[in-house]
């Protein structure tokens, strides 16, 4: 019997766009901070289903900044997806425009969602329902913080000069994550904000 | 300006003089208190796991003899009741948190690339941070307990006692945020082993031929990622009732003192499951090799030990049953808590057919090992005993619970770990164990072991509840006490003398080789202990036993250790796909790096601050933690992050 | 070691529990012994329990044992040498076995634990009335409700309950998280803040039933048991008859001056109906002196008893919310002597 040795030919050098360790763990954070908000949402049904009395607001949480607020930060998710293939188009250029852009469409999502908290009646040291809105739509806040931090993180990177159409591993990993951080406020908003409208 | 290199072929070489001399330059970390708080290379991130979740094991044993003095005889006052429920507290935090998963990620951390064939593991410093978060977690915790603030809730913590108006003192402050720092070196751990599975197996490695073992921590890690979060949570608001006016479990408010319990065994009973499987792992891996036979069904291991966890997520209503749960939702978890036996079993039998089929060889490892099926048993029965909800109204919170639950934590996982310290020590140490002085380590700590914890079963069945200071005399507890109480002194005796084996053998122990116990897997391949780069080039793997495989006569072609890439331009691994583990990346390894270290300091200080209302030193350490990130996460050329500009 | 030793050597286990059994006469809090229809199915379920988890484990353990002695090939002292190596046929048909055979005892176990429940889920005959029993650090209040508010009555720590006949049981907790438990009759039911568990008990047998806190509940938690007192049903209208009337007045001068004194001292904890002490956060002391102990059993109900826990509470109890009260020899002698009017 004869040894078996692998032969792999050329293959690409450090992370390049998918094909890195880095990518597979950025997948890692997003399952551990999905279950996160998975248990926070677990939490407010429970309170849900176990009291009986009234413990939420009696009017349901009103829409006009929430519902424009998620359309926006859905949108910015969009621009940074453009701006990802448009990076590995060889267009670093076109990206980094779609990403201060996205990162600009995140920052106004924080003005919104801070000028929503301001006008809550509510707190989270009033009430049971003040103690989960708050925290929960606090911890999302904080991701969207972490997110716009990753994303200015890959701009300043991209200004430099530092990515090309190999060379798109950190942009494909901030990405990812913005894009995680945007699909799990749909789940908040619609636990928070729709819910209540449906029963 | 250094150009960044897009693609090259690897060169395939022999593994001569030449070429390790130069990988063990790149590799090896550099002297010096840079090298101590840099260092990122996994065997040696892997003996401080191990020695410092020693320490712990030997701290929260000294914590149990002194309950066993204290309940040795009925109405005693050796200790205060404050004293004896902040010992039972500290000692289930210690033995559960800080030694139980730490002592496994140690092993893996060692073991797992020179496993697979690769260099190191997928983050080399992830590996770092999550080793001293895990420190600076449990100094923290300890901390509180050098201030008289140690936990004084029992490891489960149940509100509202553990709430501010029972509880005024910093304890459960600190045990709080202690939890959710340990619960970051958990995540990040978790994160890099799922990785490192899926991505750094040397060619031929496909998934049907990772050595057992990895299966269990593969398994363990995905859990953690997906359970911890919530027992995160469960401290989180836990601290914010107690320190921020938060309303979560505060009755009067509608809070839901059953929602800690909730999310507190949603994530707790997966972690049994997190200290046990990679300890069944390192059975499944040893007995094999002194039974002289591959494993006796490697496929329904693997895939049993994947079903016990996915089980495993929806078992955790079997702590409530006294709840006053709905007796529906409690037939089905009691059910569901019945069958989760069957994995279990098939890996009883797996490792009995493997003892009945083989010829044993009976070496002090082995001793652990196939002790440990019977102890595996014995804690498997009292599990099923408690799943069936009537007779769990009976016994749980009782004694037989205790004995259970040290039964799984001492059965199976420090039985194993003992074990595979015997078995692996060669390895880490290029030296063996002295394996007479083995044998009566083995014998005082099985002996010691079944005397003081095989009577628990009988207290608990004659009523004696858990966590209790004291107890009258004439309930017919006594005698069952004292010897607990004797027995436990032995096993501890047992523990010393494997503390002292291991002493005496790191300077006198005898030369150990490449592969003392003549076993298969790749780590056995290379020197004890193995050089910097573990291997001078990437193996090719053809088969699951690689070091058996000419003398098993199976398949065509042999695994190939001594010639393929050799991978030499500065520190690098190679990345190869999840299932096939087919090359797809020339992976640049990082350089040892204090980024880490920092990171961990400024995490400690944003706690610290969180804990003692400092809100300047909170929001220091989380700029130092910023910092920090920049500093690590900046694009390098030298790890191809970045294009040559 | 011969095969016949090990043999031996795994029988150890299920006589040391058969021993166990036998000595149960004289442990109150064993499980293995039950008085009435609520108990009986659960410790039948329980010996098959026991059972078959004592003969896998005898099994196994043998299996293991007479499998290394028959198999092995050496005892070694040092690195093995290289052997040989090879795969045994058919091995695996061990596990499609065992794990079949494992099958059975636990389909039977999921359905004989459904039929328990199912069983022990509501008394088979109504309950004739309601206990709400109220946990608190570290001592159990017992009200008997009675839709006629004159025959609702308060103690604690001793439940009278007549023989028969189930009752129905409210459980409630006054502060933190307690598990109602009295082994003979029940098994356990958490009382939490905020919610109300039902449960019921039943005894066939007159007697005294010990049982005591099984959640762990604070710093006495060990100092937390509770007596079922289970009277033939005459018995039992006699004692809840007393119970209602108010506490007598004393005569003897020592007691009436220690009656005065409990009101000022004691009074805005402890209730004794018919005084002025109506505090209501520690026990009703009403008619103390038909209560076999005190501090929840931490000690008995005797002059010595009594004199001890008044004197230093701290020193039997250490951490109850039982202040110290400073009282001097003679106040002490007082007090105690209104006590014991306390019939």
């Amino acid at each position: 019997m004869s040894e078996l040795v692998v032969n792999p030919g050329v293959l690409p050098v450090g992370p390049q766009e998918k094909k890195s360790a880095s990518w597979w763990g950025v997948l890692c954070l997003v399952a551990t901070e999905a279950s996160l908000f998975a248990y926070l949402l677990f939490s407010y049904y429970y309170y849900d289903v176990q009291l009986t009395r009234a413990w939420r607001p009696s009017a349901p949480p009103p829409l006009h900044l929430a519902a424009p607020n998620t359309v926006l930060l859905l949108l910015s998710s969009v621009v940074v997806w453009w701006g990802e293939r448009a990076l590995k188009k060889g267009k670093p250029g076109r990206c980094l425009i779609a990403l201060v852009v996205g990162f600009l469409m995140g920052v106004g999502f924080v003005l919104i969602q801070l000028k929503e908290w301001a006008s809550k009646h509510d707190s989270l040291q009033k009430d049971l329902y003040g103690s989960i809105y708050f925290t929960t739509t606090g911890f999302h806040m904080a991701h969207v913080i972490a997110g716009l931090i990753a994303l200015l993180f890959v701009i300043v990177w991209l200004g430099l000069g530092y990515f090309d159409e190999k060379r798109s591993a950190a942009v494909s990993n901030a990405a990812i994550y913005w894009h995680f951080v945007d699909a799990v406020w749909l789940t908040v908003f619609f636990t928070f904000y729709v819910t209540p409208y449906l029963w | 300006m250094t150009t960044v290199e897009v693609e090259r072929a690897p060169r395939i070489a022999i593994a001569d003089e030449e070429l390790k001399r130069k990988l063990d330059e790149t590799w090896r970390t550099k002297p010096g208190l840079l090298g101590l708080l840099g260092t990122v290379d996994h065997k040696t991130i892997g003996l401080r796991y191990i020695v410092t979740a020693f320490i712990f094991l030997a701290v929260g044993g000294i914590e149990a003899l002194i309950m066993r003095l204290q309940l040795a005889r009925p109405g005693q006052n050796l200790v205060t009741p404050e004293q004896y429920n902040e010992l039972y507290s500290t000692h289930g935090m210690t033995m559960i948190f800080l030694y139980a998963l730490p002592i496994l990620s140690g092993f893996s951390n060692y073991l797992w690339p020179l496993i697979f064939g690769s260099r190191d593991m997928a983050f080399p410093r992830l590996n770092a941070l999550s080793y001293w978060i895990y420190l600076a977690s449990g100094i923290f915790m300890y901390a509180g307990v050098a201030m008289g603030a140690a936990p004084n809730d029992g490891w489960f913590n149940y509100v509202p006692y553990a709430s501010l108006p029972y509880n005024p003192g910093l304890n459960e402050d600190f045990y709080s945020l202690g939890m959710i720092f340990y619960g970051i070196s958990t995540t990040v751990g978790a994160a890099n082993f799922v990785v490192t599975f899926l991505k750094t197996r040397a060619p031929g490695m496909t998934v049907s031929r990772v050595p057992i073992f990895t299966w269990g921590t593969l398994t363990a890690s995905v859990a953690n990622l997906l359970v911890v979060p919530a027992v995160s949570l469960d401290f989180f608001m836990l601290w914010l009732d107690r320190q921020h006016g938060t309303h979560f479990f505060d009755v009067g408010q509608g809070g839901q003192p059953l929602l800690w319990q909730h999310l507190f065994w949603i994530f707790a009973h997966p972690w049994v499951y997190v200290i046990v499987l990679p300890a069944m792992g390192m059975v499944s891996e040893g007995l094999p090799v002194f039974c002289r036979r591959p494993l006796v069904g490697y496929t329904p291991v693997a895939v049993s030990t994947v079903a016990t966890m996915i089980l495993g997520f929806g078992v955790w209503v079997h702590h409530m049953f006294a709840t006053g749960l709905p007796n529906l939702a409690m037939s089905f978890f009691s059910a569901a808590s019945i069958i989760i036996v069957i994995p279990s079993a098939v890996a009883v039998f797996a490792w009995l057919a493997t003892i009945w089929s083989g010829k044993p060889v009976i070496t002090t490892a082995f001793l652990f090992f196939a002790s440990m099926i019977v102890l595996f048993v014995i804690g498997g029965v009292s599990g099923f005993m408690t799943a069936s909800v009537p007779a769990d109204w009976q016994l749980t919170d009782t004694y037989f619970v205790v004995a259970h639950i040290h039964y799984v934590l001492i059965g199976i996982n420090v039985f194993p770990v003992a074990g595979a310290i015997y078995m692996w020590f060669p390895k880490f140490t290029g030296r063996m164990l002295d394996e007479r002085l083995g044998r009566w380590n083995f014998w005082t700590m099985f002996l010691g072991f079944n005397l003081g914890f095989l009577p628990m079963h009988l207290s608990g069945l004659l009523g004696m509840p858990r966590r209790v200071y004291t107890y009258p005399a004439h309930l017919g507890w006594d005698w069952i006490n004292m010897v607990i109480s004797i027995g436990s002194f032995v096993f501890a005796i047992g523990v010393l003398l494997l503390f002292i084996n291991i002493f005496l053998s790191l300077k006198r122990g005898k030369l150990a080789g490449n592969n003392p116990w003549d076993a298969y897997s790749l780590e056995w391949s290379v020197s004890s202990p193995p050089p910097p780069y573990n291997f001078a080039v990437i193996p090719t793997v053809a088969s699951r036993y690689p070091l058996w495989e000419g003398r098993l006569g199976e398949g065509e072609r042999l695994t190939s250790v001594e010639q393929g890439p050799a991978l030499d331009h500065e520190k690098e691994a190679l990345l190869t796909s999840s299932l096939d583990s087919d090359p797809t990346l020339i992976l640049k390894m990082p350089e040892d790096s204090v980024a880490p270290f920092l990171l961990t300091v400024a995490m400690t200080a944003a706690f610290a601050g969180a804990l003692a209302h400092l809100n300047w030193l909170a929001l220091l350490g989380g700029a130092g933690c910023l910092v920090a990130l920049v500093v690590w996460l900046w694009p390098q050329k030298r790890l191809g992050q970045r294009v040559a500009a | 070691m011969k095969v016949r030793d090990c043999l031996l050597l795994a029988a150890l286990p299920p006589i040391t529990l058969l021993a166990a059994t036998a000595a149960s006469a004289g442990t109150p809090m064993s499980y293995l012994r039950a008085y009435g229809t609520k108990a009986y199915p659960v410790l039948a379920l329980m010996w098959w329990l026991i059972a078959v988890s004592v003969a896998v484990v005898l099994i196994i353990g043998v299996l293991v044992l007479w499998g290394v002695l028959a198999k092995r090939k050496a005892s070694v002292f040092g690195p093995l040498g290289a052997e040989d190596i090879s795969r045994a046929p058919h091995a695996s048909r061990w596990i499609g076995w065992g794990v079949a055979i494992s099958t059975v005892p636990l389909v039977v176990t999921v359905v004989w634990t459904a039929a328990v429940l199912a069983a022990v889920n509501e008394p088979s005959r109504p309950a004739p009335f309601t206990i709400e029993i109220t946990g608190h650090q570290w001592w159990w209040q017992v009200r008997y409700l009675s839709r006629d508010a004159d025959r609702t009555i308060t103690t604690a720590n001793e439940i009278h309950i007549p023989t028969g006949r189930p009752v129905r049981v409210l459980l409630k907790s006054g502060d933190v998280i307690h598990s109602f438990w009295i082994p003979a009759l029940t098994g356990k039911t958490d009382t939490i803040p905020g919610r109300t568990n039902v449960s019921w008990l039943e005894a066939d047998q007159a007697g005294i039933y010990r049982g005591q806190c099984t959640e762990y509940c604070g710093r006495q938690h060990a100092h937390m048991a509770v007596f079922v007192v289970a009277d033939r049903p005459g018995d039992f209208t006699n004692w809840w008859n007393a119970q209602i009337a108010p506490a007598a007045q004393p005569t003897a001068p020592d007691a009436m001056s220690g009656r005065d004194l409990f009101v000022v001292k004691c009074g805005s904890c402890h209730t004794v109906r018919g005084t002025d002490a109506l505090g209501t956060v520690a026990p009703d002391l009403t008619h103390l002196m038909s209560r076999r102990t005190i501090a929840a059993g931490a000690a008995p109900n005797s002059a010595a008893g009594l004199s001890g826990w008044i004197a230093n509470p701290q020193g039997i109890k250490p951490g109850t919310t039982m202040p110290t009260l400073y009282l001097s020899g003679s106040e002490l002698q007082q007090v105690r002597a209104y006590l014991e009017t306390l019939k």
